[in-house]
């Protein structure tokens, strides 16, 4: 045990070393909020993507995320389909259409960049031209259009 | 992407929510406080001081965030007190009183409300006023 000059030091040191231990505590919840709510936030934004670029993820964007952002990404999307299979009957009710009450079902398009060759409902292929319009079924258009692709063309 | 973000939203009251980005900022705001013994290399932690190892006396005014207000605050004021900012107090609250609309709330502080909410955590006699006043301020 110390002699009583060194115990007596070491008392004193303590009341110092309560405020700095204190200190550092705060400042090491405050770092993992931040890291946390950062990464919960991000998480939030993917779970977004998948309501704004379906099921398949533009590489652009998979190349920000983490594999653990990937793999929950893929888990989340298969929560929502086996969700969406078990409500509206045989086939399932695909939630992520028609967001928007829609007009009608088949709406006018106009390709606002080349996106190459687009497969329509009766097997043949349109190829989506800049600037080139379409007559097309909404629900095949919706993801492009969100995407910036195809612009609706109200007539 | 807009449509399908819900980021979490800033806490009701005196609570905060641990992961709003909204609330995080909102705490980083500062606050006006005394140190109630002498603190050891505060002034480097704070970042107020030129970054010698010595201490900051007892009483010596601080400014500190409002986290790390919350962290060091206990109630027999130990380590630190806290004091309310200007914009909370008596001569502040008669202004808003008057006419809440006439301040340009955004200079006095960003997060008027939010903070003013925390501010209830640290006791000060005059919390039933401070709540009335933000609460009136923002009807």
């Amino acid at each position: 045990s110390l002699p009583s000059s060194r115990r007596s030091e070491a008392k004193a040191g303590r009341t110092d070393l309560i405020f700095l231990i204190r200190f550092r505590h705060c400042c090491l919840l405050r770092n993992q909020r931040c890291l946390l709510a950062y990464l919960y936030d991000r998480l939030l934004r993917i779970r977004a993507l998948r309501w704004e670029y379906g099921s398949v993820l533009p590489n652009a964007i998979q190349f920000h995320m983490s594999a653990e952002e990937v793999e929950w990404f893929n888990r989340y999307k298969k929560s929502l389909a086996t969700y969406m299979r078990s409500v509206g009957g045989e086939e399932g009710l695909d939630l992520t259409q028609d967001i928007k009450p829609p007009k009608s079902l088949y709406i006018e398009v106009r390709c606002l960049r080349d996106h190459g060759e687009f497969e329509v409902d009766d097997g043949t292929t349109i190829l989506l031209k800049k600037n080139s319009q379409h007559f097309l079924p909404r629900w095949k258009c919706e993801h492009l259009i969100r995407q910036g692709v195809l612009e609706h063309v109200l007539s | 992407m807009a449509e399908a973000y819900f980021p979490v939203g800033p806490g009701l009251g005196t609570e905060e929510n641990f992961l709003s980005l909204d609330d995080i900022l909102m705490s980083q705001e500062k606050l006006p406080g005394r140190a109630e013994s002498a603190l050891p290399r505060l002034a480097v932690l704070l970042g107020q001081g030129a970054g010698s190892a010595e201490s900051i006396p007892e009483g010596s005014k601080l400014e500190m965030p409002l986290w790390l207000a919350k962290g060091l605050h206990d109630s027999k004021r130990r380590i630190i007190s806290v004091e309310l900012p200007k914009i909370y107090k008596e001569a502040w609250r008669t202004v808003f009183s008057a006419d809440a609309n006439v301040v340009d709330l955004h200079k006095m502080g960003p997060y008027y409300y939010g903070f003013g909410s925390q501010l209830l955590n640290f006791e000060n006699p005059e919390n039933p006023e401070i709540a009335q006043s933000i609460l009136q301020a923002s009807i």
